[in-house]
């Protein structure tokens, strides 16, 4: 299945490319409006068709790649750090702490963000602190793994030997410990990606998210409250045919790696 | 997936019942949302054979089947069927009918009313209707502990009106000074009886006769309403109206083209047109509602804006080039498929008496706008506008997310208003949080919202203009009018509570009209079109612009 996990991987970089490659790859800027053609069908003119203000579909959905697929991981690799440091550093309590933290409201938390941020943010500042919240708010389920993870290297004989030896504490956990916890960090980062994404997309239908006219998965993926839009233009699906291949590829890579491991 | 998709999704599930739901639950689930699970909702029960049963939805459970108690549009849609009242007001002539009461006398200068009721009228329980059940009812509404919202439409400026039966069928109601449209406003008094029961008996043409909650609402032909037609056969005609409860619209979009429902009151754009495509017979627009769409900007002194800030939205010039900037054939030509009508003030052309007829809708003209903002100190640089001390102009609008029209006009502004350099950001924020700044804290720049007219006088909007409400929506609750243009239209509505001549009110209607438009505290879009379907079966339907629509004379209605 090696060739399958290269495919996915192949996948994922060319759908990550586009996105960075937005302003070169894209016909048109992801919020000119063509009020000519509001709702038009794909055509030459526009591959996907148009929204209902005239703007075109392919070019926000390339832009929208840009920003759901760079920043999920980002979001991602700090719930990945917030995680290693809590569970790391705080001696007691972690397991405590992580059951708050998985108890609270979250989306009502999200729109509580939404309502009293500064009415003149920045879009771009915007979701930016969307996916920040999202990262920061997202470490307690890898902390409990990475606690449990600690735990048993806190029990290995390595680590009563080192110890005796005299080796300084940080040099333990870089040296030492840190080669354990690799693969399990990468393991969380990976299962986190896909969960971001989808968030993301989430967040987008309640219209919190992204903000308008930044094109994300999420908020194209609003159309479809509408069967008419879909039933006019089927590529109103693509963002959800995009969002799709891009769990599968992450899944497929993922298995692969878990199976090598 | 882990506990944060579940954190955001889990909230969301319980939402099942909605459209959102099903689409905030997930990519795939938000496929089913649409016309499969409009396929999915399996096809209605029939009625009992020979009944004329006439079905359509409503989006909620009523709060309340009182009359006095219709605080939200699903109560109302109920009480529009259920309420007999002592007039009604013809919604295609405007003019005043006789209902429960057969006639009525306006005495000392507008400030008395007596109405004389027909004889032998009786609630659909079967118990006798009399002057007493009047005066209870209206001063039911009157009394504050009662909290009924329509009990501010009988009241005054200085006070309550004294309410007395002066015989079995005969009720005196005065007030201190005249009081606006005396007889008309007891087109909306639905008259209760003594007893209160959890389905209420009813003196209108209908009752409520059963109710499932959350499933749907019979309402049966009250067979002891007074009204006959000309052959003297007893009406309604229909035998009942079954009203569903279905919060989908897409569902309830279905059920009517598979021909299990006969009436949509309200439909948005994109349902008229598959209504157009597929029952063309049933779709009816009949052009511009009541129903304004508007803009306006924060001109209270708000402590998070900057002074400079307001000074431009205090400034008339500033205004005007803003509306001047706004392409309003094009938000009735995307946004609403061509189903509104760019709007030229407060009144619609709609409301035919009340609108002021020399107001026209501004036309496009941005070249114009940014000519006036040149002259009024402003410049543009780089394509970014400045004022005369180089502040760059920038301002948020705030409208309520999910409203879709609403948030797709703001869209469009926003790029209309870069093009003479303002950049907008738009910011759609939950309902709650939305009242929450225009209404306290008054922490925005500019809002974008709309009406939904519950009637044709425009005295019903006394609480938007006057400048000391705390609905007023540039300045809430304002000590005094902060310009004479404003200290005007507060003198122009108080007038108005006090006139009793509809011409003399039409006159200051007229030019509180010609200020708001030389003005603009708020800018005026468009009104949208009202559209609607009735299923050809249905004869007798006469619908109109003003609510409840179709069914303001639902007793007409029957079935083919």
């Amino acid at each position: 299945m090696k060739w399958l996990r290269r495919a996915a991987a192949f996948a994922l970089i060319a759908v990550a490319a586009l996105g960075l490659l937005a302003p070169v790859v894209a016909p048109y800027s992801y919020d000119e409006q063509f009020r000519d053609a509001p709702d038009a069908p794909p055509r030459r003119r526009f591959l996907m068709g148009t929204d209902e203000i005239g703007r075109d579909r392919f070019s926000r959905l390339i832009y929208a790649t840009r920003i759901s697929v760079l920043l999920a991981p980002a979001a991602a690799l700090a719930s990945v750090i917030v995680a290693l440091a809590v569970s790391g550093l705080v001696k007691y309590g972690v397991s405590g702490l992580t059951t708050i933290c998985l108890s609270l409201p979250w989306i009502f938390l999200f729109i509580i963000l939404r309502a009293e941020l500064p009415l003149n943010t920045d879009p771009v500042m915007s979701v930016a602190l969307t996916f920040g919240l999202m990262g920061v708010a997202g470490w307690a389920w890898p902390a409990r793994v990475f606690s449990a993870s600690i735990a048993e290297i806190k029990q290995s004989g390595w680590l009563t030997q080192a110890r005796a030896a005299g080796v300084p504490g940080p040099r333990i956990a870089l040296v030492y410990a840190w080669p354990h916890l690799r693969s399990v960090a990468l393991a969380q980062f990976r299962v986190l990606v896909p969960a971001y994404i989808l968030s993301e997309a989430s967040l987008g239908l309640l219209g919190l998210g992204v903000p308008d006219p930044l094109p994300s998965w999420g908020n194209l993926l609003r159309d479809l409250q509408h069967p008419d839009i879909v039933r006019g233009n089927p590529w109103v699906l693509a963002p959800l045919g995009l969002l799709m291949l891009v769990m599968l590829c992450l899944e497929l890579t993922q298995s692969s790696r878990e199976v090598a491991l | 997936m882990t506990w944060f998709v579940y954190a955001a999704l889990l909230p969301l599930a319980a939402l099942a019942a909605g459209p959102l739901a099903a689409l905030a639950a997930g990519p795939l689930a938000a496929l089913a949302a649409g016309p499969l699970a409009a396929l999915a909702a399996g096809p209605l029960a029939a009625p009992a054979a020979g009944t004329k049963e006439l079905r359509f939805s409503i989006t909620g459970d009523p709060k309340s089947f009182d009359p006095l108690h219709l605080e939200e549009s699903n109560s109302q849609s109920i009480g529009d069927i259920t309420s007999g009242v002592l007039v009604k007001i013809n919604r295609l002539t405007d003019k005043i009918e006789p209902e429960l009461a057969e006639s009525w006398e306006i005495k000392d200068s507008g400030r008395t009313i007596v109405f004389h009721l027909r004889a032998g009228l009786k609630f659909s329980d079967g118990s006798p209707l009399t002057a007493n059940d009047v005066v209870r009812t209206l001063n039911r509404a009157l009394d504050a502990k009662e909290a009924s919202p329509i009990g501010d439409t009988f009241r005054s400026a200085e006070g309550i009106p004294e309410v007395h039966a002066t015989g079995p069928r005969d009720i005196t109601i005065r007030y201190k000074l005249p009081k606006a449209g005396i007889d008309r406003i007891f087109d909306q008094l639905g008259i209760t009886p003594a007893s209160a029961a959890k389905l209420p008996a009813s003196a209108g043409p209908f009752f409520v006769s059963e109710y499932r909650q959350g499933d749907y609402i019979r309402l049966s032909r009250n067979p002891y309403y007074w009204k006959r037609d000309s052959a003297g056969h007893p009406l309604p005609y229909l035998d009942s109206i079954r009203v569903d409860i279905q919060q989908n619209h897409d569902i309830e979009l279905a059920r009517f083209l598979r021909g299990e429902s006969q009436v949509i009151n309200r439909l948005e754009p994109e349902s008229f047109d598959r209504v157009v495509k597929e029952k063309p017979a049933a779709a009816r627009n009949l052009g511009a509602s009541l129903d304004p769409q508007f803009l306006w900007f924060n001109q209270a002194p708000a402590k998070n804006m900057p002074e400079w800030k307001r000074k431009w939205f205090t400034s008339a010039t500033f205004r005007h080039a803003v509306s001047g900037a706004i392409h309003r054939d094009d938000l009735a030509r995307i946004v609403y498929r061509g189903h509104a009508h760019p709007a030229a003030g407060p009144i619609s052309t709609a409301n035919k008496f009340w609108f002021n007829t020399s107001l026209k809708p501004r036309v496009a003209d941005p070249a114009g706008a940014l000519k006036s903002l040149e002259s009024d100190g402003f410049t543009l640089r780089g394509g970014m506008l400045r004022d005369r001390d180089g502040h760059a102009v920038e301002f948020s609008i705030v409208t309520n997310a999910g409203n879709r029209p609403r948030e797709r006009m703001a869209q469009l502004i926003q790029d209309d208003l870069l093009k003479i350099g303002i950049r907008v950001n738009v910011v759609p924020l939950d309902f709650g949080s939305l009242v929450e700044r225009i209404t306290k804290t008054l922490d925005y720049d500019a809002a974008i919202l709309g009406f939904s007219n519950v009637a044709a006088d425009p005295i019903e909007e006394m609480s938007f203009w006057l400048s000391s409400s705390p609905q007023h929506p540039w300045w809430p609750s304002e000590k005094s009018p902060a310009t004479t243009w404003e200290a005007r239209i507060d003198e122009l509505e108080l007038k108005q509570t006090s006139e009793s001549s509809r011409e003399v009110r039409k006159k200051e209607m007229d030019e509180m009209q010609r200020i708001v438009a030389e003005q603009e505290p708020v800018i005026y879009l468009v009104n949208p079109d009202y559209l609607c379907a009735i299923a050809p079966s249905v004869k007798g339907a006469e619908p109109s612009v003003a609510p409840p629509q179709i069914f303001w004379n639902v007793e007409w209605l029957r079935l083919e």
